[in-house]
């Protein structure tokens, strides 16, 4: 094909999608079919429509997500493990006018970082926790983590997670929203383009939630795979998370405007799926 | 002149903190420095400058406060004890490499483990040896008196945000609950934006379109850049050597035996300069004020001078290490101390020497 | 000169805040003043003590294991500190609860009935003044019109109305101080 050819397509006119300002053009380094670049991807966007581009300083955790500020072409600094929501809190505490979110994995944020969490949602701090829970430590090499389904392998459950010797699965997430500094907390995902719009909007609630000043955090889960840690194809890896893992972390909204709109999930067993 | 006070070490830290406009402490309690926390909420910063005070859920959590609050570029502070201290240690490390600006005071007490609340200075390796992981090292201030501990504010941020890096002031139960007579300075106010972004135009403040993105990390996936990255903090490290040492020389003029002691050693030792006189003892002091870095050169030249000098520290032997390497074996080096939360007093120290002396002053 | 003192009783006796009104009286006479207490879990009951130097030159350490003065309280502090005190020093104590009295020949001792003073002015939380004032008839190195502005200082403004109560105490020690013949 001539380049010429190519020039007389690239026009205003003919412009169908547009790749947010907001990330960056350094590849991805996450496994193909994974949730995080979607994720990235939507709430930059959320970032750049809500016009917060400059105002925004975002926290990385440690994880697979670790190099975020690789790809998100905003302020960014990198915590320590488990440690976001501490640094954020320095961050908001200083500059209460900036929008400051963190963004975390299931290990860094129901494991090592969970006084943290915990804390920073109790305290109301005004700022957004993005939690990608896909049920293994990923970055390490697909080791079992506070989210790992009963049964699940794992290089550290490498005969299914045994319930009676680990514990049940923590849904932090709605341990979360009973506290009454959490304001929206919800849960999503990012694996069909209807998931991506629904969370895309509950992104936009949350900082906006942040914008307003509305009193505590949003917290939004997003339940998502991880193919490799999985061992698994990306479609049987997104097929293997519908068919188990929304079961026990349903989707939805759990608490909205500081109210509990979904008490149902906050009575399920959780030991069983 | 400002304003006389009589305060203990720990409220004159947290004053001098408030008049030297600093934006936000972070903190936990723990014996012996919870006044710090206490006397900062007591007297209403927020209202008085701004400042920003909160107590967090753990000494773990209060550093990554200060870590993110330094990484916005504000000039931020906490205080903890030897067991808060080490959790800190974690987050110390990541702002060494992260190149952060910090101030983080130790009021000692005595280890390890849970220890005694009662004064120490068992934490000498932890504070001028790294600490935390990794190579790297912090700017230690080692304070003698009340006023110090107010006066060393400044000094720390000042050193923080020349060198960017975390500094801490290496107190002890000692300095930290004696009250002192005390001079508080005029209050400096706070930066504003404009200011802190001039002043350090690498903090995360949100990115305006011209400028590249800040990013605040020590994370350095490929070894040659972590390499690259542990030359610049050496030649840091090697310049804050050659440039910052401090340390204070009280009768070492014609002095026969020299003892070395930082902190409230150093206070005590003072004392027994005075009782080895009257046993016809000719007998110096040198005080580092700077732990790291360590008079190395100041040592040096005395021990030319004199015929054994005695490190005297509330520990086991610490810093005797240092005083070692700086004497290069021209004169013996022998150690004293009582430890675990027990203070030597200034005659046990007198005596000691006078006992070494008779001994023959042997190295140890 | 330099007075080096050991206040010394149980948690509850003010004897942290006698230490600290004495510091703030050295500064008020432009004097180099340190406080330093036993500091721990001693609160009510428990045994406190607070070594407060005053001094004419910089002071060196605030610990310290001998003294110009000990001021002892009770039986415990007597047990500890009587053998601590200079000889040539001073003693002050209250003999209340006192079950062995000072022994030393080669110092001087001196007593207040301070529990009792502040009973008969009808309270017993000026104890602490009552002591103090007989320190200072004992040992007059501060000046009185000092040591109520050190009390100014260190007390918080809502207290002020307190001042002259508490002069009234120092007073009482002042006059009932009576120094004791070793036997």
């Amino acid at each position: 094909m001539s380049k010429d050819f190519l020039n007389d397509i690239i026009q205003p006119e003919n412009l169908v999608y547009k790749k947010t300002e907001l990330m960056t053009d350094n590849t991805l380094s996450y496994c193909p079919g994974c949730g995080h670049g979607t994720a990235h991807r939507i709430i930059m966007e959320v970032i750049e429509e809500l016009g917060l581009a400059e105002d925004t300083i975002g926290v990385a955790p440690v994880g697979c997500s670790v190099l975020a500020y690789d790809f998100m072409n905003i302020d960014m600094q990198q915590a320590a493990h488990g440690r976001a929501p501490a640094v954020a809190t320095g961050i908001k505490r200083c500059f209460p006018d900036k929008i400051v979110f963190t963004y975390q994995g299931d290990g860094d944020l129901a494991a090592i970082g969970t006084a943290e969490t915990i804390h920073a949602v109790n305290r109301g701090e005004n700022f957004v926790i993005i939690f990608v829970n896909n049920g293994i430590y990923g970055m390490t090499g697909g080791q079992m983590a506070p989210t790992t389904l009963p049964g699940m392998k794992s290089s550290t459950s490498p005969y299914g997670r045994d319930v009676d010797m680990m514990g049940a699965p923590l849904k932090i997430t709605e341990l979360m929203a009973q506290l009454p500094g959490a304001y929206f907390v919800t849960r999503q995902a990012v694996h069909t383009p209807a998931h991506v719009r629904k969370t895309k909007k509950a992104l936009k609630m949350a900082f906006k939630n942040q914008m307003e000043k509305k009193g505590g955090i949003s917290f939004i889960e997003i339940v998502s795979n991880c193919n490799s840690g999985w061992k698994m194809s990306p479609v049987q890896a997104n097929q293997w998370m519908v068919e188990n893992m929304f079961p026990f972390y349903p989707l939805g909204d759990i608490k909205v405007d500081s109210e509990l709109i979904n008490k149902e999930c906050l009575t399920v067993d959780l030991k069983g799926q | 002149m400002g304003e006389l006070k009589l305060m203990k070490g720990n409220e004159a830290i947290a004053e001098a903190a408030i008049r030297e406009g600093v934006d936000a402490y972070f903190g936990y309690p723990i014996t012996p420095q919870s006044e710090v926390i206490e006397y900062l909420m007591a007297e209403k910063p927020h209202e008085r400058t701004g400042m920003v005070v909160l107590q967090a859920e753990s000494e773990v959590a209060a550093i990554n406060m200060v870590y993110g609050a330094a990484g916005a570029g504000k000039k931020v502070m906490t205080s903890s004890s030897s067991p808060g201290i080490s959790l800190k240690m974690e987050g110390v490390s990541y702002m060494a490499g992260a190149e952060l600006p910090a101030v983080l005071l130790n009021v000692v007490r005595g280890g390890p483990g849970l220890g005694t609340i009662q004064p120490s200075q068992a934490d000498y390796f932890q504070a001028v040896k790294g600490g935390g992981h990794g190579d790297y090292k912090m700017i230690v201030l080692a304070p003698a008196s009340v006023q110090e501990m107010a006066d060393f504010v400044e000094l720390s941020f000042d050193l923080a945000f020349k060198y960017l890096t975390p500094v801490m002031i290496l107190s002890d139960g000692v300095i930290g609950q004696m009250m002192e007579k005390v001079e508080v300075k005029e209050h400096k106010p706070r930066m504003t934006d404009e200011e802190l972004i001039k002043r350090s135009p690498w903090a995360t403040v949100g990115k305006p379109k011209e400028r590249e993105r800040n990013v605040i990390s020590s994370l350095n996936l490929d070894s040659h850049i972590q390499e690259e990255h542990n030359h610049k903090l050496i030649a840091k490290y090697k310049e804050i050597q050659e440039k910052e040492v401090r340390c204070e020389f009280i009768d070492c003029e014609d002095a026969e035996y020299v003892i070395v002691a930082y902190g409230s050693s150093a206070r005590i030792a003072q004392k027994s300069l005075q009782l080895l006189k009257e046993k016809g003892i000719k007998a110096g002091l040198i005080r580092p004020i700077t732990l790291f870095p360590f008079p190395k050169k100041e040592i040096n030249e005395i021990a030319a001078k004199v015929k054994g000098i005695l490190s005297v520290e509330m520990n086991t032997g610490q810093m005797i290490e240092d005083v070692k390497l700086a004497v290069e074996g021209k004169v013996p080096v022998s150690h004293y101390g009582r430890f675990g939360g027990v203070i030597h007093s200034p005659q046990e120290v007198a005596d000691a020497l006078d006992q070494k002396i008779k001994g023959g002053f042997k190295d140890e | 000169m330099t007075e080096e003192i050991i206040i010394a009783g149980f948690g509850g006796q003010g004897v942290l805040s006698m230490g600290k009104i004495l510091a703030y009286s050295g500064i008020m006479q432009d004097q180099e003043v340190s406080w330093m207490p036993s500091y721990g879990p001693e609160m009510r009951g428990g045994t406190a003590n607070v070594t407060v130097i005053l001094s004419d030159e910089r002071i060196g350490s605030p610990v310290l294991t001998e003294f110009d003065t000990a001021i002892i309280l009770n039986q415990q502090s007597m047990d500890k500190f009587e053998r601590t005190v200079k000889p040539g020093g001073y003693l002050l104590y209250d003999p209340n609860g006192i079950t062995r009295h000072p022994e030393r020949t080669d110092i001087n001792i001196f007593k207040i009935e301070g529990a009792k003073q502040a009973a008969e002015m009808g309270n017993t939380k000026i104890f602490n003044m009552v002591v103090l004032g007989a320190y200072l008839k004992m040992r007059p190195i501060v000046k009185l019109e000092n040591v109520i502005l050190g009390l100014k200082k260190s007390l918080p403004e809502r207290y002020h109305s307190l001042i002259p109560l508490n002069e009234a105490a120092i007073n009482n020690g002042m006059n009932n101080i009576s120094e004791v013949q070793a036997t």
